[in-house]
C-alpha cells in the first residue's frame, strides 16, 4: 500500500478503525482532539459506535462497559483527561479486560499547557490508579511507529486481557510524516468466552472487579503478577542505534528519543563513540537491553521531557556500576538536539562520577540555563 | 544530507499549506520528511509556522534550533528567525511585509516582493508559492518539477482551479533566486 | 470647547484591568466579563469578590478582572467556589463557565451546588460549542448543528438532545434565582446586566444558589462574521433557549433586588 502524509493523531485513529475498532468513547482535549474528530466523521458511516462522552470519566467507563462485551474498544485523551480516567483504568484492570488508551501527553501539572511533554511517564508506567495493576505502555517515536503500535496494542490487549496504553506526546500527535497504514480488515464476529453476550444456551457471565474476600483478591492479584512476568519476558521492544562500539549510551523514548538520535549522529560526526537505546515498550521496560550495555558503557545519559522519571528506572538497572547523568526539559518544553549534544560532550569531557545525585547536577545546569521565575 | 526549513508568517498566509506541499513533494521523491506545525494559543495569536525536515535517512528531531532555510512571510518571522539561522543558510524574505533587510552576512538572503507578485497574478493567496519558488531555486532540495507534480497529485479537486496560478507563482518566485 | 463640555460616556469599569483580551474579535465573552465587572462595581462589591475561572476560552478571565481569582479544573468551578465560600462566607463568590465546562464535564458539580443552595453565583456562557478546543459539539449544540465532532450535524438519535440547563436547575429547591438572557443586541445586553445584578444581590441576601445563562456567539468556530453570528443566535438559539426567569425566590422581589 502507498505511503500517505498523515498526522500522528489521525494515523492512530484511522489505524484503529482499520484493525477493527468497534467502539470509541472520548472527550475533546488538545493536543489529541483530531483523533476524536476523525472518528466522529468516520464511525457513524461504518455503523460503529462513536460517543463524545460528557467527560473523560464518562468515556473510560463507557470503555469499561464496551470492553465487557469482548469487542475492540478505545479511548484517547491528553494528560488532564487521563488523570480523570485513573479510576476506570483501575477497575478495568481489576476486571481483566482488554482496552486501548491513547495519551497524547501535554505539559503539566494541572491545566499546564498543550505543548508536548513526557510528564506522565510515572502515571502511565508506575501506576496512577489505585491498587496493584500493570498497563502495557507503548511509546512511538514516529507516525509510522504509532501506526504499527496501534495495531499491536489491540492484539496485545486481547492476548493478555489488559489495558494497553499508547503514550505519545503533543508533537507526535500534530506532526505529519509519510506512513503506510494497514489494510482494512472486516470486523470479527466471534467474541471470547469471558465476555458478556446474553446468548441463550451459553454459560452465564458475570464481570466485576470486586473480591470482597481478601484471599480471593490476593489469588487474583497473584495470577495477574504471573501473567505480568510472561509479558515482561515476551513483549519487550526497543531500538538500538550505533551501540555496537558505543562508550557512551544515551537512553530516550518517544519524540525525545528521536531528538536524541540527531544529537547522537552529530556527536558521531565529531568522533564521539556514542549510541542510543530507544525503549519502545516503556512497560515492560527493556531491562536486559540496559543491563547488557553496562559493561561496555563509560557512562549513561538519560534524556526525557520531564524531571527524570525514567532516570530512576535506569539508575535502578545500572546499580551504581557506571555513572548515569540526566538531561531533561519540563512543563511542555522539548530539548533541542543541541542541548542533548552538549550533555553528551559534557560526559566525554568529564570528570565522570559515581558520587552524588545526577538530578542535582542537572538542576544546577537547568537553573543556569533558564533561571527560576517568580 | 538533511535540510530543515521553517516557514513562518501570519495565519492566513498559507504557511502551513506551503510546508505540507513541500513535504508531499519530498515524500513523492522518496525522501524522508517530517512536517510539524506550531499549535495552540500561539496560533490564535495570529502567527502560524511549521518546520519541514527533509532527509535521506531516518529523521531524528522534527524541530531544530538553527534551521538551514527560512521563509519569513512577515516581519515578526524575520526578526525571530534571522538570528537563529545556521551559517550558510538561505533566508527568503517577503519584501512586501517587512520594512528592513536582513543584516547577517553569513547567510544568503533573498528579498521577494511576494504579495505584489501574487496581486499581479490576480490572487494574493499565492504569495506563499512565490516564496516557495525562490526557495526551491536557491536550494536544490528536490529535482526540477517535483513541487509542480506534488501540486497536481495532492490538490483537492475543488481547489484545482487555482493550480495554474500556483504554478505561475512558483515560476515568478524562482526568478528572484 | 471647555472641559465641562466633555462628557464621559464610556470608560473601562473599575473591575477591569487595562489589558487587551485574548478573545476573538466580536466574541461575547468580553461583553459578559464587562457586565459582571460593572455590576460588582455598582454594588460596591469589587473588593469583596472572588471569581472562579473555568477551563474554556475564559480560562484567562483572571487576567482581565481586577480582583482575586482562582482557576478550576475543567467543570469543577462550582466545587472550588463552594470551598472558598464555605471558608470565607462573607465574600461574594462566582463562577464563570462555558457550556462544555458547566453542562458536560461539570454537570455533577453544578447540580450538586444548586441543590445544596450554595451561596454562589454561576455565570453560564452558552455558545453551543466548545470554543477553546476548536468547535466540538457541546451539550447545548442545537439539533442539526454542524460542529467538528458532529460533522454531519447533531443527530439527536445518536448524539442526544441539547440540555436546557436553566430550566433544569430551576427545578432544584436550593436555587434562589435562575435566569436566561441573551447577548446578541444592546437591549438584551441591558437585560442581561439586570439579571446578573439580581443574582449577585440574591447571593448577598443569602437566599440560595443563583445562575444566569447568557446566550453567546462564537464567530470563530461558527464560521460566521459577528453580525451574522448575532443574527444566527437570534434566529436559531432564541427559539430553542427562551430568555426569562425560571426561578425567582419571592424574597428577591420583596427586597427590591431588581
Ligand atoms: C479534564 C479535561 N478535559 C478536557 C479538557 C480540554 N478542554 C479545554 S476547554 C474545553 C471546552 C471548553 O468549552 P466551553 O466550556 O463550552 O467554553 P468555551 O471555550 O466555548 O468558552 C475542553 C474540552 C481539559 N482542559 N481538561
Ligand atoms: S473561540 Fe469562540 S468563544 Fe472562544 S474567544 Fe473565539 S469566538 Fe469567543
Amino acid at each position: 500500500m502507498a505511503k500517505e502524509l498523515i498526522k500522528g493523531n489521525i494515523a492512530v485513529a484511522e489505524t484503529a478503525l482499520r484493525v477493527g475498532l468497534v467502539s470509541y468513547f472520548g472527550y475533546p482535549i488538545t493536543p489529541q482532539t483530531e483523533l476524536l474528530e476523525h472518528l466522529s466523521a468516520r464511525m457513524p458511516d461504518l455503523g460503529r459506535a462513536f460517543v463524545q462522552a460528557e467527560s473523560e470519566l464518562g468515556a473510560i467507563n463507557m470503555v469499561y462497559g464496551a470492553a465487557c462485551t469482548g469487542h475492540r474498544t478505545m479511548t484517547s485523551s491528553s494528560s488532564p483527561g487521563i488523570s480523570l480516567m485513573m479510576e476506570g483504568i483501575s477497575y478495568i484492570s481489576g476486571t481483566e479486560l482488554p482496552a486501548v488508551i491513547v495519551n497524547v501527553v501535554r505539559g503539566g501539572p494541572g491545566l499546564g499547557n498543550i505543548a508536548p511533554s513526557q510528564g506522565d511517564y510515572n502515571q502511565m508506567v508506575h501506576g496512577g490508579g489505585h491498587g496493584e495493576y500493570h498497563l502495557l505502555v507503548l511509546a512511538p517515536a514516529s507516525v509510522q511507529e504509532a501506526v504499527e503500535l496501534t495495531a499491536l496494542a489491540f492484539d496485545l490487549a486481547e492476548k493478555y486481557r489488559t489495558i494497553v496504553a499508547i503514550m505519545m506526546d503533543g508533537s507526535l500527535g500534530q506532526m505529519m510524516e509519510p506512513a503506510e497504514l494497514p489494510p482494512f480488515v472486516p470486523l470479527r464476529e466471534e467474541v471470547p468466552d469471558w465476555a458478556v453476550k446474553a446468548i441463550p444456551g451459553k454459560p452465564r457471565v458475570v464481570l466485576s472487579s470486586i473480591n470482597i474476600d481478601p484471599p480471593a483478591q490476593e489469588r487474583f492479584n497473584l495470577r495477574n503478577e504471573l501473567k505480568w512476568q510472561k509479558i515482561r519476558r515476551d513483549e519487550v521492544r526497543f531500538r538500538e542505534y550505533y551501540l555496537e562500539d558505543a562508550e557512551y549510551v544515551v537512553v530516550g523514548y518517544g519524540t525525545v528519543g528521536r531528538i536524541a538520535l540527531s544529537a547522537v549522529r552529530t556527536a558521531r560526526e565529531k568522533g564521539i563513540k556514542v549510541g542510543l537505546l530507544r525503549p519502545i515498550t516503556l512497560k515492560p521496560f527493556p531491562v536486559e537491553a540496559v543491563e547488557r550495555l553496562v559493561p561496555q558503557a563509560k557512562a549513561f545519559l538519560v534524556t526525557e521531557a520531564n524531571n527524570g522519571m525514567m532516570l530512576d528506572d535506569i539508575r535502578g538497572l545500572v546499580k551504581g556500576l557506571k555513572p548515569v547523568e540526566f538531561y531533561g526539559r519540563m512543563g511542555g518544553v522539548l530539548p533541542y538536539p543541541d542541548e542533548i549534544l552538549d550533555a553528551i560532550e559534557a560526559l566525554v569531557k568529564g570528570p565522570l562520577t559515581l558520587e552524588g545525585d545526577p538530578r542535582d547536577r542537572w538542576l544546577a545546569v537547568l537553573e543556569q540555563k533558564i533561571g527560576v521565575g517568580v | 544530507m538533511q535540510t530543515e526549513i521553517i516557514i513562518s508568517g501570519f495565519g492566513g498566509q498559507g504557511t502551513l499549506y506551503a510546508g505540507q506541499l513541500l513535504a508531499y513533494a519530498a515524500m513523492d521523491e522518496g525522501k524522508q520528511v517530517t512536517w510539524i506545525p506550531s499549535y495552540g494559543p500561539e496560533m490564535r495569536g495570529g502567527t502560524a509556522n511549521c518546520t519541514v525536515v527533509i532527509s535521506d535517512e531516518e529523521i531524528g528531531s522534527p524541530t531544530v534550533l538553527y534551521p538551514k532555510a527560512v521563509l519569513a512571510m512577515n516581519l515578526p518571522s524575520l526578526d525571530k528567525y534571522e538570528p537563529l539561522m545556521a551559517t550558510g543558510g538561505i533566508l527568503i524574505v517577503n519584501e512586501s511585509m517587512v520594512n528592513r533587510v536582513p543584516t547577517r552576512k553569513d547567510i544568503r538572503a533573498i528579498m521577494v516582493p511576494a504579495n505584489t507578485i501574487a496581486q499581479e497574478l490576480g490572487n494574493e493567496r499565492v504569495s506563499n508559492m512565490v516564496m516557495m519558488g525562490a526557495l526551491l531555486k536557491a536550494l536544490p532540495l528536490l529535482p526540477e518539477g517535483a513541487i509542480e507534480r506534488a501540486l497536481a497529485a495532492h490538490t483537492a479537486e475543488r481547489h484545482k482551479r487555482l493550480m495554474g496560478t500556483n504554478i505561475e507563482a512558483l515560476k515568478k518566485g524562482m526568478a528572484y533566486a | 470647547m471647555t472641559d465641562s463640555d466633555v462628557k464621559l460616556v464610556y470608560q473601562r469599569p473599575a473591575g477591569f484591568d487595562a489589558r487587551t483580551t485574548h478573545y476573538c474579535p466580536g466574541c461575547t465573552h468580553g461583553v459578559a466579563h464587562r457586565l459582571v465587572a460593572e455590576v460588582l462595581e455598582e454594588m460596591g462589591e469589587l473588593h469583596n469578590t472572588i471569581g472562579v475561572a473555568p477551563v474554556g476560552c475564559a480560562v484567562f478571565a483572571y487576567n482581565y478582572f481586577s480582583f482575586d481569582f482562582v482557576e478550576a479544573a475543567h467543570g469543577r468551578a462550582p466545587a472550588m467556589a463552594t470551598g472558598i465560600k464555605r471558608t470565607l462566607p462573607s465574600k461574594t463568590v462566582f463562577t464563570y463557565q462555558g457550556d462544555g465546562d458547566m453542562a458536560s464535564i461539570g454537570m455533577g458539580e453544578i447540580v450538586a451546588a444548586a441543590a445544596r443552595g450554595e451561596l454562589i453565583t454561576a455565570i453560564f456562557i452558552n455558545n453551543t460549542n466548545y470554543g477553546m478546543t476548536g468547535g466540538q459539539m457541546a451539550p447545548t449544540t442545537l439539533p442539526g448543528q454542524v460542529t467538528t465532532s458532529s460533522p454531519k450535524g447533531r443527530d439527536v438519535e445518536r448524539q442526544g438532545y441539547p440540555i436546557k440547563l436553566a430550566e433544569m436547575l430551576a427545578t432544584l429547591d436550593g436555587a434562589a434565582y435562575i435566569a436566561r438572557r441573551s447577548l446578541h443586541d444592546a437591549r438584551s445586553i441591558r437585560q442581561a446586566k439586570k439579571a446578573i445584578r439580581t443574582a449577585f444581590e440574591a447571593q448577598r441576601q443569602g437566599l440560595g444558589f443563583t445562575m444566569v445563562e447568557l446566550l453567546s456567539i462564537c464567530p470563530t468556530n461558527w464560521g460566521l462574521n459577528v453580525a451574522d453570528s448575532r443574527k444566527w443566535l437570534a434566529d436559531h438559539m432564541l427559539p430553542f433557549y427562551p430568555v426569562g426567569d425560571f426561578k425567582v425566590n419571592p424574597a428577591i422581589n420583596a427586597a427590591g433586588g431588581n
